[in-house]
């Protein structure tokens, strides 16, 4: 089957069946990963532009090992040193960057819609790598990446997302994301932490994070960011941690395989305690890993992986 | 000078009448009204198929003069407004300098007369600066000219500034003009609250918001005796506290503007900034409840708040453009669909653009009455067209009906017996 897509801007807009073919493209890309000579050509001659106008480590250098594991030419551009800072508007940076014929754009943006904005305005394809509180969809295809390589399968399976919904692109990408491959998702937060209506993205609401864990197959804590601890949406930090945080204690309450995720930076000791980080059922580094070989999928893919395949053969 | 404006149907709510009827036009007031009048020495203005109503009043638009020329001026404002229908505007003080004192408002009087066309009545500021710290010089701004006063834009957070802002102004008999918003429950929120916020990942503004200061705002009118005006109405509850407090007998007025009673928050999907507005586009219900306050009267009021915009402060992303949209073009035909959805009766839809806005202001228009000045707008009911965005008189094209297709026009607008706007082609 081939894949449609000129940009990856959501989850939303992927079928079950686009995200399956993500899914097994990145496992066939898996194992460039660990050549000696981690490098195919499939890319040459592409241009990527990475620009970054929030912090990031860890999805920025995955998206750029990844495209130069591809063999593409990725280019960094972060918020402190872009024009960003000198007051340019998106529609200026979009031009100029269009000006420089880049064949692929991967943005990150603190406002929701911005590479919507982009993808509407400009001829190069448009990666999302998170948007406010919007989507990260490359996010959420490792996590399904993760889940069923060890689970062997999506469908069926009952994940608990526990943490900050209301202001998490991660959790709305893999509400989208298991509802479209059969999941069953629950969300725990407390009330300030639970945007409107969000049910209706296919999800049950548990107020109670036991009772949220409950026979799980899989737990996905959201970090809780530090400047909304011990203001109107917390109280603090610990008791958060309390009612909120995962221990060896509340992930008995999960199926006894149950896998643990996190995408990280993690908050030890807050929504994670180091022993559930770093005990036996965490995959959090099998994220990371899988992160690359996703992103390498999506290059690849609204590259006209296909057809690009066909022409080096 | 003589105008005979024959053969239309004569539609005056204030009056009650409904009728083939004629009217004549003498040294810019209304002469007479009756069937078949005879036209002497006077010019004649066939109204033929026509609707000939009181000259449209809107109690709520940005002029944007002094200060934001760049997205309108009043030469530019009223030009969009008698192409609108509209002999009156009422103009809000957020400008540079903010309209807090008589010089401010005697400028902007002084550039209506220089531009003409239509009756430009300013709206003076409640407070100094509009900073809601301390009450601005009402007096003065009411003998310079101003019809009420409002912090438009911003709510009067304070409560005790509120209630000796109304205490105030009602000694120099000024209808305070409330812009209902708690700004510590809106939170830094930019459109509704809901699922459609949910889904696209952006911040919401919760009906409480606006229901809460309304309730206050009420209270403190039936507590100071006041005249209140509420702005741009927009949610259910605001409607209902207002509803019930008009049945207590407290001078509580309340209007509603085109794109409330016309669109709902799904009009934000893909970003639109162009749906973007304070009050936010609310719920499909919410848009139900003050189409029923048009209705039975509680929303007495159809306004603009025309709002117009730089293209570079729409064209940016969702979190960071400006709120508002123009109206003063489209504000009819929008009416008109109320009538066609079976909403409104006609009279009452033209009530809500003429006398309502007349009787809220205190302002001595929105009649026809003999005697009086003679601002009349002349409507073509039937006429479809389809608005192009680029088209629009006003230097804004912030607007959110590009490309719809309306029912609907105002051939022909006067005012004081003068003609100031014909339709191209009608």
């Amino acid at each position: 089957m081939s894949f449609g897509h000129k940009h990856i801007l959501g989850i939303e807009q992927l079928s079950a069946d686009d995200i399956t073919l993500i899914l097994d493209t990145a496992e066939s890309f898996k194992e460039i990963s660990t050549r000696e000579i981690k490098k195919v050509p499939t890319l040459r001659g592409k241009t990527i532009i990475n620009i970054f106008f929030e912090a990031s480590t860890r999805t920025r250098t995955s998206f750029e090992i990844a495209g130069k594991r591809l063999s593409a030419d990725t280019v960094n551009i972060s918020a402190s040193t872009s024009a960003v800072v000198k007051g340019e508007t998106l529609e200026d940076t979009a031009k100029n960057l269009e000006a420089m014929h880049p064949d692929i754009i991967v943005m990150r943006h603190g406002h929701s819609g911005a590479p919507h904005y982009l993808a509407e305005r400009c001829g190069f394809s448009v990666v999302n790598a998170g948007d406010g509180a919007h989507e990260h969809p490359s996010q959420a295809l490792l996590d399904l990446m993760t889940i069923r390589e060890k689970k062997d399968t999506i469908g069926g399976l009952t994940v608990a997302i526990v943490g900050d919904i209301a202001h998490s692109r991660v959790a709305r990408s893999n509400i989208y994301a298991l509802n479209k491959m059969g999941a069953t998702v629950r969300l725990a937060a407390p009330r300030t932490l639970l945007p409107s209506a969000v049910e209706r993205l296919g999800a049950e609401v548990y107020t109670d994070m036991n009772a949220a864990l409950e026979g799980a197959d899989v737990v996905m804590m959201l970090r809780i960011q530090q400047e909304r601890q011990g203001k109107t949406l917390l109280p603090s930090a610990r008791e958060y941690s309390r009612f909120y945080g995962l221990n060896p204690d509340n992930l008995k309450r999960a199926k006894a395989d149950a896998i643990v995720m996190h995408p990280g930076p993690m908050n030890r000791g807050v929504e994670i305690a180091s022993a559930v980080a770093d005990g036996a059922q965490n995959v959090i580094l099998d994220q990371v890993e899988n992160g690359v070989a996703v992103r390498m999928a999506l290059l690849y893919l609204i590259s006209g992986g296909e057809q690009l395949a066909e022409q080096s053969a | 000078m003589k105008l005979l404006i024959k053969g239309g149907r004569l539609l005056d709510p204030s009056s009650g009448i409904d009728d083939q009827l004629d009217l004549l036009i003498e040294d810019g007031a209304v002469a007479a009204v009756g069937s078949d009048l005879d036209a002497g020495d006077a010019e004649i203005l066939d109204a033929t198929n026509r609707l000939v109503v009181p000259g449209l009043i809107d109690v709520h638009v940005h002029l944007r003069e002094p200060g934001y020329e760049y997205k309108e001026d009043i030469q530019s404002g009223v030009r969009a407004a008698v192409a609108g229908g509209f002999t009156a505007v009422a103009c809000m003080p957020n400008t540079d300098p903010v309209n807090d004192n008589k010089t401010v408002t005697r400028y902007i009087c002084q550039r209506a007369a220089e531009a003409g066309l239509a009756n430009v009545f300013p709206v003076g500021a409640i407070t100094k600066g509009l900073k809601g710290e301390s009450l601005s010089e009402m007096g003065e701004l009411r003998e310079a000219g101003c019809v009420a006063v409002t912090d438009d834009g911003r709510p009067v957070g304070d409560g005790e500034i509120m209630r000796r802002a109304m205490e105030y102004a009602s000694s120099f008999d000024l209808p305070v003009i409330s812009h209902a918003e708690d700004l510590s429950v809106v939170a830094g929120g930019v459109m509704n609250d809901g699922f459609v916020a949910t889904e696209l990942g952006l911040k919401g503004i919760p009906w409480v918001a606006e229901d809460a200061m309304v309730a206050r705002d009420v209270m403190l009118a039936e507590f100071t005796g006041a005249r209140l005006h509420v702005a741009h109405v927009s949610t259910r509850g605001a409607v209902e506290i207002i509803r019930a407090a008009q049945k207590r007998g407290v001078a509580v007025t309340a209007e509603v503007t085109p794109h409330h009673f016309t669109l709902n928050e799904e009009a934000v999907r893909g970003y639109a900034t162009n749906a973007k507005m304070n009050p936010p586009l609310r719920s499909a219900d919410d848009v139900a409840a003050v189409r029923e306050g048009l209705a039975d009267g509680t929303i007495g009021v159809i306004a603009t708040d025309h709002a117009p915009h730089h293209r570079d402060e729409k064209n940016v992303e969702f979190d960071i453009a400006l709120n508002g949209v123009v109206g003063l073009e489209t504000a009819l035909p929008l009416t008109l669909r109320l009538v066609d959805e079976g909403v409104l009766s006609l009279p009452k839809a033209i009530a809500r653009l003429t006398c309502g806005p007349a009787s809220a202001l205190g302002l001595s228009r929105g009649t026809l009455a003999v005697g009086r000045v003679a601002d009349v707008t002349i409507i073509d009911p039937d006429c479809s067209w389809t608005l192009r965005a680029e088209e629009l008189l006003s230097k804004s094209k912030n607007t959110a009906f590009d490309g719809w297709s309306f029912k609907g026009a105002a051939t022909c607008t006067l005012v004081s017996g003068k003609i100031v706007y014909r339709r191209v082609g009608a």
